[in-house]
Parts: structure tokens; C-alpha cells; sequence
């Protein structure tokens, strides 16, 4: 019944898209929708009111006690630290992964997949617990921050409850999809390709620069979005060792969808995260198209 | 040729080299020495294994040597770092940068020297057009067939100008045809260039085809070196005898008085050093038949075969051992299968090998 391939074509391929449509099409436009409509009294959303902007304004602009409307910058603050602290991870997982990496494809067959079965146990456990053995490790009376305090220049080191603590923390939960695709990409390196590079006069940190770098681009780049994007997300991190005092646009949305009960507010402020990531994605694509042209 | 004053390409003095440690060690070059003269096409011929590509990448600077020393036109680079040697290697993957397009590769190591843009692309230009591939320069390696990719690989060390060009078993990974007209590109090649090329291979017809000398390398050792034809006609060892060509390997034994018996009533007029049991080898195409008793040997044709310009008959000799045999077109009507003819083994064209 099926003798048109362009017909066959399309029904084999339905169930993906329905699934595509269903579970993430039609959950993004009923989150954009909500984001434009107004917080209702006993749910979270008032479905009759008439869509507006006014969610995206609060963002930025509020309304005075006489009527006017005065610069609120709480949530850009909040905004540009998310940005910053998952910058920062992107940079120290890259730091820390690349060596780890590099290390691991020089190992033989058992050991890299020992390493591989090392870097994937912490998934096992839930990131909450994680988090909390974080908690632990550096708290004040902690071991950490006693060897710290110890050798500490300049008195005693608060660890926790800042903006370190949750870098340290995000850096932690986020390494492994920095090295996983790192590894990839050195695994399938041709070492050879080195020894071509010293031959031919380059000398170790040329060869490196040269060679090895722009052949693992792909990779530091695959890395770095898995590390910056579920980053500007996060919010168990923040809550638990930022201790509230250190809020990420993860939990501002946590909380309208939680205790505010406010989810057009929320919505808002995830559609501007889905944004933000858009453009950081449709960047680095632009970059590397630009690389390969 | 040689002369004294002017320092050789290459000189190796006594280096050996073993990977592994204590119990493991495993020992791949043993006290080599050898020296290759200015623009001359030298070749390590030898079997997977005998150290031959350890001896190159030695030289390159892959490698250190545990004792000996290297230079290269009388400067020792013996613990130099391979970016600070005048040679470049054409590898046998080839190793071209897969992100680079053709003329970027041709140009890497121009750039490590510093040289001015123009003057880059012109060398580039030139180091291309070399190998005829200056219509492929935009193109990644990727895109190029084996023997297109075997072209970069030349250019690309080239275009350095190196003192001394190593190729290790470059031809390797192309199909009979390709390698047979690469083969002989790379001796214009060097005709042009005017550069000592220093070539790995096991295939030895490709060594003698190509050489200005060769070195025949087993377990660690230069058993021979010499040019081609040496090796061919006089092989000094069994090893070589039977690496290179076709070849008939007798026992037999040298008696005190002088000669070698090789059975009841066969002995060949030759003089040995010491009595005792030896190894004789005569080319197919040395030994001649005669009519039954009058040569060295009687023996009985097994099988003939046809081959063009000759025939190849495998004779069976009395102590059951088979001997090759290559008559030309005008030597006479071939025996037939299963007659009984007579062998002469010429003085002249009989080896009496080393072990």
C-alpha cells in the first residue's frame, strides 16, 4: 500500500515528530503564552487575562509608589551573575578537563575504561546529595577550610555561601560533559600527526598550538556548551551552597513557579534564559562555520 | 664520489637501541654503523621488525640512541630534538594535518622558519608544482586519493629544502600500479631535487629498482650494504641470498683439498676458507642445462612454466630438494616434463654464504 517513498517517508517518520511536537513544541509556545498573561489568584495563572508584555517590563523597569516607572536592576544583577558563574565553570572545566583528557587517551584500553567508569559513577547519585557532601567538605569546621585557613595569608576564608562555593560546586557537577567529548575527540587523535609537526620544526608548544589545539576544537566547543548552557540553568547548586545569598537565575524561576506562585513571571524569565542560550548556541555555530569555510 | 674533506649526509657510528626495561627489554638495533653520501639514494631493506624504521626515526629524532652517535653532514644531532634537524620524513600514513588545506600543509614548515608570506607561497608554488599538485591546493587532505595524498606528503617535506630527505616505506599503502609509477617519480625526484634520500622499505624489488646503495638489516644488523647489483649477484649471507630474488640454496661441503661436494660424485670448483659444512646459492637464471652426466648434477624436470622472455623449470634434485631454473628463449627446445636432464653450476655464479 505504501509504493510512494515520499508517503512511506512520512509515516515512518510521524512518531518522532509527534513525540518532537507533543513534548517540547507544544510545551515552549504554552510557556510563551503563559509568560504573557497575568498571575492568577488561587493558580498560578490567570487564563482570562488579556496578554501583555508587562511580565518582560518587571524585568527590568518597576513601578514607583507615585506611578512611575524606575530602573530595577535586581534581576539583571542576577542575570549577569548567572552568566559570569557559568562562564567561569566553562573555563575551569576546561582547564581541569583537558589535562584529565589528554591523560586519559594516553592510557591503554582497561585504564581508559576504568577512567570512563570513574567519571560516570558520580551520576549514580543524585546531584542534590552531591551537593550536600559539598556542603560537608566545606563547611567552616571542615577539613578544607581548616588546611585553608591554615596557610591563608590573608585570616580565615569563608568557603561556603558565595559566589566560590558555587562555582566550585557547578565546576564539580558539570566536569564530566566537559572531558566526555574532550576525550572523544583526543581518543580518535592521531599522535602521529605530532611527531609530523616536531619534523617538520614545530617545537612541542607549536605542535600543540598548531595541531593539536585546532583538531580539538570541535570538542572544546561541544564541551563548553554542555558545560555554559545546564549552568545558566542551575539552581540546586546556587540554593545549597551559594546558602541563598548567591541566586542564579535558576532559582528566581524556582521560586516563581514555587513558593510566588507567579508562573507567567516565571515563564518570562525562562523564555529570556531559552533566549540567551540561542544566541550563545547560534554564536559558537557561527564561529564554527566560519573555522571550516 | 667520496671524498674525504667533505663531511657524508648521514653517518652513523655504533649506535644501538633496545625498548623495554630489565627482563623486557627488547633489543632493536645492535652496534650499526653506516655512512650515506651526498645526494645519494640509500635504502634499509629488511623484513617487519629488523629495525630499519628504528634506525630512521633515530635519525628524524623520534628516537634516542642508547649509545652511538648520529650526524648529519658532519654535525652530531645525537641529542638534538627532531625540530632542530636539517632532515624531514615522508611518513607511511603520510601524517598530513587533516584541518589544513594542501598548500597549509605545504607551508607548515616554512612558517616555523619565519618565512616572509610571499616567499612562502612561493616555495609552496614551487614545492607543488614539484609533485604536480598545484591544481589541488585548496584541498583538504581528505578529499585526495592515496597516491594524491602520497604527493603532499613529498611536497611537504621538501619544500623545508632538508639536508636528508627519510622516507619511511611511503609507497607502501598504494596499489601495484600507482607504486610502480611513484617509484619512479621519486628517483626524478631526487634527480631534481638534488637531495640525500634516505628510503625504509621491505619490498626489495622496489630496492633495487631505486638505489643508489642498499643495506640489507636483520635482527638489529647490516648484514650487507652495497649497490643493488652487489647485493643481487654477491650475497654474502643466507639471509640476503634468499631476501632478494629468486635463489637456489645447496648444502653441501668443502673439502680440504678444495672445492665442494654437494653429493656422490657433484662437486663445483670452488675454494673455501675452512672445510666443513657450507651453504652454496646459485640465481635461476645462472645455472644452465646440459644433456644427463655431463653437468655438476643430474635432476628431473617437475614442472615447467612459461614466462615470456624465458621458461621456469623446477627441477628435482637426487637428495629430493627442488632447484629453480630459468632458461632463456634462445637457449634451446625446453625439456619435457618428467625427463631426466643435466645441470652445470658455473664457478663462477655460485655463492658460498655466512649463515
Amino acid at each position: 500500500m505504501m509504493h510512494n517513498p515520499t508517503l512511506r517517508r512520512a509515516s515512518l517518520l510521524t512518531p518522532a515528530i509527534a513525540v518532537i511536537l507533543l513534548l517540547i513544541g507544544v510545551p515552549l509556545c504554552l510557556m510563551g503564552w503563559i509568560s504573557l498573561l497575568g498571575k492568577g489568584t488561587s493558580s498560578g495563572v490567570d487564563w482570562a487575562s488579556l496578554p501583555s508584555v508587562a511580565n518582560y517590563v518587571r524585568l527590568v523597569w518597576e513601578e514607583d509608589f507615585d506611578g512611575t516607572m524606575i530602573l530595577n536592576s535586581s534581576y539583571l544583577v542576577i542575570f549577569l551573575r548567572s552568566v559570569v558563574l557559568a562562564a567561569v565553570t566553562t573555563i575551569f572545566s576546561l582547564l581541569l578537563g583537558l589535562p584529565v583528557a589528554l591523560w586519559m587517551a594516553g592510557l591503554s584500553r582497561t585504564g581508559r575504561d576504568a577512567m570512563l567508569l570513574l567519571i560516570t559513577i558520580p551520576f549514580w547519585t543524585n546531584l542534590l546529595v552531591r551537593n550536600y557532601a559539598w556542603l560537608i567538605i566545606l563547611r567552616e569546621d571542615g577539613w578544607v577550610a581548616k588546611s585553608v585557613n591554615a596557610i591563608s595569608p590573608f585570616g580565615p576564608v569563608q568557603l561556603l555561601y558565595n559566589d566560590t562555593a558555587v562555582a566550585i560546586g557547578l565546576t564539580y557537577s558539570f566536569l564530566p560533559f566537559m572531558i566526555l567529548p574532550l576525550y572523544t575527540v583526543f581518543e580518535k587523535f592521531d599522535w602521529r600527526l605530532l611527531e609530523a609537526a616536531y619534523d617538520l620544526g614545530a617545537t612541542r608548544k607549536r605542535a600543540l598550538r598548531r595541531v593539536l589545539l585546532p583538531i580539538a576544537t570541535p570538542g572544546i566547543m561541544a564541551g563548553s556548551l554542555l558545560v555554559f548552557i545546564p549552568c545558566l540553568g542551575a539552581f540546586v547548586t546556587p540554593a545549597l551552597l551559594g546558602g541563598g545569598k548567591t541566586l542564579m537565575l535558576g532559582n528566581i524561576i524556582q521560586m516563581q513557579f514555587g513558593a510566588s506562585r507567579n508562573w507567567p513571571f516565571g515563564a518570562s524569565l525562562s523564555v529570556i534564559l531559552l533566549a540567551a542560550m540561542l544566541i550563545v548556541m547560534t554564536a559558537m555555530a557561527l564561529l564554527r562555520n566560519r573555522r571550516t569555510a | 664520489m667520496t671524498d674525504a674533506s667533505v663531511p657524508p649526509a648521514v653517518s652513523i657510528r655504533n649506535v644501538s637501541k633496545s625498548f623495554g626495561k630489565g627482563i623486557y627489554t627488547v633489543p632493536v638495533l645492535d652496534d650499526v654503523s653506516l655512512n650515506i653520501d651526498r645526494r645519494e639514494f640509500f635504502t634499509l631493506l629488511g623484513p617487519s621488525g629488523c629495525g630499519k624504521t628504528t634506525l630512521l626515526r633515530l635519525i628524524a629524532g623520534f628516537e634516542t640512541a642508547n649509545a652511538g652517535t648520529i650526524a648529519i653532514e658532519g654535525q652530531d644531532v645525537t641529542a638534538a630534538p627532531p625540530f632542530h634537524r636539517p632532515v624531514n620524513t615522508v611518513f607511511q600514513s603520510y601524517a598530513l594535518f587533516p584541518h589544513l588545506t594542501v598548500e597549509q600543509n605545504v607551508a607548515f614548515a616554512l612558517v616555523e622558519q619565519g618565512l616572509a608570506r610571499e616567499a612562502i607561497r612561493t616555495r609552496v608554488g614551487e614545492a607543488l608544482e614539484m609533485v604536480r599538485m598545484g591544481a589541488f591546493a585548496r584541498r583538504r587532505p581528505a578529499e585526495l586519493s592515496g597516491g594524491q595524498q602520497q604527493r603532499v606528503a613529498l611536497a611537504r617535506a621538501l619544500a623545508p629544502r632538508p639536508r636528508v630527505l627519510l622516507l619511511d616505506e611511503p609507497l607502501s599503502a598504494l596499489d601495484l600500479k600507482l607504486r610502480k609509477e611513484m617509484q619512479l617519480e621519486l628517483k626524478q625526484l631526487q634527480a631534481e631535487a638534488g637531495i640525500t634520500f634516505l628510503f625504509v622499505t621491505h619490498d626489495q624489488e622496489e630496492a633495487l629498482t631505486l638505489s643508489d646503495r642498499v643495506a640489507v638489516m636483520q635482527a638489529g644488523k647490516i648484514l650487507q650494504m652495497g649497490p643493488p647489483r652487489e647485493i643481487y649477484e654477491r650475497p654474502t649471507h643466507r639471509f640476503v641470498a634468499d631476501f632478494i630474488g629468486d635463489i637456489n640454496l645447496l648444502e653441501g661441503e668443502a673439502l680440504p683439498g678444495g672445492g665442494v661436494r654437494l653429493g656422490p660424485g657433484a662437486v663445483v670448483p670452488l675454494t673455501c676458507a675452512t672445510p666443513g659444512k657450507v651453504t652454496i646459492a646459485i640465481r635461476p637464471e645462472r645455472a644452465r642445462l646440459a644433456t644427463v652426466g655431463e653437468g655438476t648434477l643430474d635432476a628431473t624436470v617437475i614442472h615447467s612454466a612459461y614466462l615470456g622472455t624465458a621458461m621456469l623449470h623446477k627441477l628435482g634434485l637426487p637428495d629430493g630438494s627442488t632447484f629453480l631454473l630459468r632458461q632463456s628463449e634462445s637457449s634451446g627446445p625446453p625439456p619435457e616434463t618428467g625427463s631426466r636432464v643435466g645441470l652445470t653450476l658455473p664457478g663462477e655464479a655460485i655463492r658460498v654464504l655466512l649463515q
